[in-house]
């Protein structure tokens, strides 16, 4: 098997053994880092023993899930309103260029004074992170439809509501989908720095905990949940994207 | 999509409506409106050591930015140069490139310590990957067909690389080093949020904890003013040199 996930694998194993190599050799000095299997096995104990883990894991698990929803559900109604009148998409032009130019995260000591701390200024805020990647995401499927596929519709006499359901969502899908992963990407972003910023519980606020009480094996325990997390995420993300391009594109 | 300058004054006076808006919904404690910040900001500017604090950011964002910019062309160019190289590694940096780098915060503080090099290395990671991918996909994206006339011509690898490559992946590169230049700034503020006695974000964090909403709106606004005045520049770099090739 000489493929490229293959090789991929690979590589991945080759860096975490040779971090493994240079923490147990003594390069890395344990209160720098600790080396990946004692990572790990610090993650199994936290997630087995530590009595806050599960109520922390679910506060940012049901944030981000929120906030990905508002993003969504938001994004994609404003996206076809700002498509449907040109002149507001003209005027609205920069902001969605320059919207991920500004560091979003400035907003959330004012979100805090709004909201209080707590659950809702952490979803505004991975939903304000999210919510212009679907705008634009919206726009640009919608301009990529062939106007074919429009004048078609037209031939067959379909009413709007049947163009749209039949013809112009399965055309839009796989563009929206791309915008689905990043609103999705920048939520889990939004809500974790939040909480790592100021916050009173989730998994992001245990990371700062962590930190300042020099407790490296829940920090990187933490670390690798997260990133394990959001690897699986992208990845099963990304492997449904492909197979939406891949249908697309037989079709 | 051709702007005029009355689309900008419509967007700008929205934005000012909103903003006086929230501030009759939300309160003074929430909120100051849009001409008091305006004056906390010309008084914050005018205040003792805010210039040094201005500079300690602008050196720390330099340096992020040469390391992210010129670090992500080299990976870019190295990964996408490949078909087999970009199929292995592409995945994995878009995986990078999602996860959320604010909690190897402390990882970096571990390893670099406090001061300006944590920062810039905080700063640099987050513009690495969108340079890195932008530069890469645009080599991949190349037509083959401008390949094969650099081949057909006989160009030696220096011409191939002035006369093709470079002309045909500049506008590309152009949208990623644009996208790395915030994300980069981004992370420079946030470093310097969290454990820094000087920059700007360290304004931030320290009206944050006093709870000063005024001096919280008006560095706001500054950094929304600086980071979409960047942005507006490179997008018009962007604009031309697409104009150009297209």
């Amino acid at each position: 098997m000489t493929s490229p996930g293959f090789w991929r694998l690979v590589t991945v194993a080759a860096a975490v053994l040779a971090l493994e190599a240079l923490c147990r050799g003594g390069v890395i000095d344990p209160y720098t880092m600790i080396a990946p299997s004692q990572m790990a096995l610090a993650l199994l104990d936290m997630v087995r023993h530590a009595d806050w883990f599960w109520a922390d894991a679910r506060y940012t698990f049901q944030n981000v899930a929120a906030a990905i929803l508002l993003s969504i559900m938001l994004g994609f109604p404003i996206g076809l309103g700002i498509h449907a009148l040109p002149r507001l998409r003209r005027v609205l032009n920069p902001v969605l260029l320059s919207y991920y130019s500004v560091p979003t995260f400035v907003f959330y000591p004012l979100l805090i004074v709004i909201f209080g701390i707590g659950p809702a200024s952490l979803i505004v805020m991975g939903a304000m992170f999210g919510i212009v990647a679907m705008i634009c995401a919206t726009l640009a499927a919608i301009d990529r439809i062939p106007r074919v596929y429009n004048k078609v519709a037209r031939v067959a006499g379909m009413s709007a509501c049947e163009t749209a359901l039949r013809i112009q969502l399965p055309a839009a899908t796989p563009h929206l989908f791309t915008g689905l992963k990043l609103a999705v990407a920048y939520s889990v972003i939004g809500v974790i720095a939040g909480e790592f910023i100021l916050a009173t519980a989730g998994l992001g606020r245990q990371l700062t905990l962590a930190y300042n009480e020099f407790d490296s094996p829940k920090m990187y325990g933490l670390i690798l949940l997260i990133l394990i997390a959001v690897a699986a995420l992208n990845g099963v993300l990304q492997g449904l994207e492909a197979r939406l391009y891949r249908r697309w594109y037989r079709s | 999509m051709k702007q005029r300058w009355s689309d900008y004054a419509l967007l700008a006076a929205g934005l000012l409506a909103l903003w006086q808006g929230a501030y009759y919904a939300v309160g003074a404690e929430a909120l100051t409106p849009p001409l008091e910040t305006a004056r906390r900001l010309a008084a914050l500017i005018a205040a003792d050591g805010f210039w040094d604090h201005a500079r300690a950011t602008g050196i720390a964002f330099l340096y992020a930015s040469v390391l992210a910019l010129a670090g992500g062309m080299v990976m870019g160019v190295a990964i996408g140069a490949s078909k087999m190289a970009h199929e292995i590694f592409a995945p994995i940096l878009g995986t990078l490139y999602s996860i959320p780098k604010i909690m190897l915060y402390p990882v970096i503080l571990l390893v670099f310590g406090l001061g300006l090099s944590a920062k810039v290395v905080f700063g640099a990671i987050h513009g690495f990957f969108p340079v890195a991918l932008f530069t890469m996909g645009a080599i991949r994206n190349l037509p083959p067909v401008m390949l094969r006339t650099g081949r057909v011509l006989h160009l030696s690898w220096p011409s191939l690389a002035r006369h093709i490559y470079l002309p045909a992946c500049l506008p590309e590169i152009v949208t990623g080093l644009r996208i790395g230049f915030s994300t980069t700034l981004l992370g420079t503020l946030i470093g310097e949020l969290f454990a820094s006695s000087e920059g700007l974000g360290f304004l931030l964090s320290r009206a944050m904890e006093s709870h000063n909403v005024p001096d919280i709106m008006a560095l706001t606004l500054l950094l929304f003013l600086i980071a979409t005045g960047a942005n507006t520049i490179i997008l018009a770099v962007e604009h031309r040199l697409q104009a150009h090739s297209g």
